[in-house]
């Protein structure tokens, strides 16, 4: 009896780990990066897009814009994709099919992103840049390639939203005369909406947060792009990019652009967790 | 009470000795999870380690078990690559002797070398104001190559014309006299030594335009050169090669010969600097760098030698 509870001791100390671990970071990142904000000031620092660090400017105003900007145009290709595949493996998809796409859907996942980065860079770029124009790093090649990323995470919780529907919904509306599509996009799609989202806004997170492949095929200009074949920058290229040489008050904005981002994510991460538990 | 991770180890089946003796060479990745190198079974230990280093950086606390204190260089990460090979050649020279080199940047180079955290800070600037004081032993030059896509037609540029390029002034290629095409441009990002450089000796105090694309490598921006054939951007002469065009400014090209007569404009100095004349084992290794042995070898890794 004294053994099982000094396990469960132990084992509830491991699991506040995780939680104290975030504490850590989150206070870390905010004793690191607030003075600068604060001396800044907050207009001056998300409201201008003028960033030259080492000359005493930081604004990030283009950066957010670009962050919002790319994980858009990855939710404009990955999410109809990512839910049509989910409607096929969930509702559709003959056992076989099922078996060759899951394992495939889940190595997408297991892929590092330094190798999405890598193919855009070799593949991508060069297409966008020879048949549409600019440079090819571009917004369009950001999205794209993040859009791919996203697949995993859209498809898997989509699919866990979409089982999750109860049988007798599609029994219902079959009985009632309705074909197949009828039933997923009338019946089953409104009964999984919750859950849909929570898909859609966890690969909203995926997106913003995701950081080499960005850097390798965005291109890490710092103007606000007018065209979707301009360079941008994201707040988390702009971080992993100047974190090496930083130093000073450049360092400061730096982990100020992360407290940004951080505080982005968390909004993202609490609105899906709302929405799931509404259900 | 007994070691956990000896009763893991050995409930593997494998003896102490063989886990623990470092394990040089691929054939240790293939052993399954007993043989692998510890960083991969305690991810704790790497992530700890990586703190340690992140937070160490510019600073020498090497934790290192030698019995004499190890020499330390920390600096510019465009001197780091060169000032690593000057040590590993000096330190199998001279066994005994333990040389630590690390990054961190130009800045945070000269303020340890300030400290007194480095016993010699690398910085590929000029010291400015106050670090002025430090003593500085310049150890070679570095050129900086404005390159442009071997099919450009171009092949010599004004530093002025460079200026009105990178501030965004020029835009089309057309104002150089060659078929209109926008010009893309690529820069190194805020903070790096090589764009510092090329900021301090081009620039004239104007800003490089935000429409710039920006890479974090010399490798990177002459990656993109090679494949876009409309693009220009500036690296490492060293590190110039024929998948780019290196262009010749106001008429001279970044050669060895041109650089080291200044002749070319775009040159900058890579420095060690100290708080006071470096002694004992510092000087030895100065002495080193600055001697035939040292210079060849930056010679042949591609800078150009001060004597």
């Amino acid at each position: 009896m004294h053994r099982e509870k000094f396990i469960e001791r132990v084992l509830l100390l491991l699991a506040l780990s995780s939680v104290g671990s975030l504490a850590l970071i989150t206070i870390f990142i905010f004793l690191e990066g607030f003075p600068l904000i604060l001396s800044v000031g907050l207009k001056d620092f998300i409201l201008s897009s003028h960033w030259a660090p080492t000359k005493g400017h930081f604004g990030i105003l283009a950066m957010i814009i670009s962050s919002v900007l790319v994980t858009l145009g990855a939710m404009i290709i990955g999410v109809p994709l990512g839910l049509s595949c989910a409607i096929v493996l969930a509702e559709f998809s003959p056992k076989r099919l099922k078996m060759v796409l899951k394992p495939t859907l889940e190595l997408l996942a297991g892929i590092p992103s330094v190798v999405y980065g890598f193919l855009g860079v070799i593949w991508l770029v060069p297409l966008i840049r020879n048949y549409l124009g600019g440079p090819g790093l571009s917004l369009l090649a950001g999205s794209i390639i993040l859009g791919i990323m996203i697949l995993p995470t859209v498809i898997s919780i989509s699919i866990d939203a979409l089982t999750a529907v109860p049988d007798p919904y599609r029994d219902g509306s079959l009985a009632l005369g309705a074909t197949r599509w009828q039933t997923v996009s009338r019946v089953v799609l409104p009964a999984a909406r919750s859950g849909i989202i929570t898909a859609i806004i966890l690969g909203m997170g995926r997106a913003i947060g995701e950081t080499m492949a960005v850097i390798m095929v965005a291109g890490n200009a710092l103007q606000i792009p007018t065209s979707i074949l301009d360079p941008v920058r994201t707040l988390t290229s702009n971080i992993a990019l100047e974190l090496g040489y930083a130093a000073g008050r450049h360092r400061e904005a730096l982990f100020a652009t992360g407290i940004v981002l951080f505080i982005i994510i968390m909004i993202l991460n609490l609105s899906a967790t709302l929405i799931t538990r509404r259900r | 009470m007994p070691n956990p991770l000896q009763a893991l180890r050995e409930s593997q089946g494998s003896s102490p000795a063989k886990t623990w003796a470092p394990r040089p060479g691929p054939t240790a990745w293939g052993r399954g999870l007993v043989g692998r190198p510890r960083w991969r079974r305690w991810p704790g230990l790497a992530l700890i380690a990586t703190l340690l280093v992140l937070l160490g950086a510019g600073g020498c606390n090497s934790s290192s078990q030698t019995t004499s204190r190890p020499l330390c260089v920390a600096g510019s990460t465009s001197v780091q690559p060169f000032a690593e090979k000057l040590a590993e050649i000096y330190m199998h020279q001279h066994p005994g002797v333990r040389i630590d080199v690390q990054g961190g940047g130009s800045s945070a180079g000269i303020y340890a070398a300030t400290q007194g955290a480095a016993d010699l800070g690398a910085s590929s600037r000029e010291l400015l104001g106050e670090e002025k004081k430090l003593v500085e032993i310049a150890i070679a030059f570095d050129g900086i190559a404005v390159i442009v896509h071997p099919a450009n037609p171009l092949t010599t540029i004004t530093l002025a014309e460079i200026r009105k390029i990178f501030s965004g002034a020029v835009t089309n290629w057309s104002a150089l006299g060659l078929p209109p095409h926008a010009i893309h441009l690529i820069t190194r990002e805020e903070g790096s030594g090589t764009r510092e450089a090329f900021e301090h000796l081009v620039m004239n105090k104007q800003e490089i335009t935000p429409a710039a694309l920006v890479q974090d490598s010399n490798g990177s921006v002459r990656e993109i050169v090679a494949g876009d054939p409309h693009s220009i951007g500036y690296i490492s002469a060293g590190l110039v090669d024929d998948r780019v065009k290196a262009l010749s400014i106001d008429g001279v090209l970044p050669t060895r010969e041109n650089i080291k007569t200044h002749a070319y404009k775009l040159v900058r100095r890579f420095l060690f600097v100290a708080r006071a004349a470096p002694a004992g084992p510092g000087k030895d290794f100065v002495d080193f760098v600055l001697g035939p042995d040292g210079q060849g070898i930056l010679e042949t890794e591609g800078l150009v030698g001060v004597k």
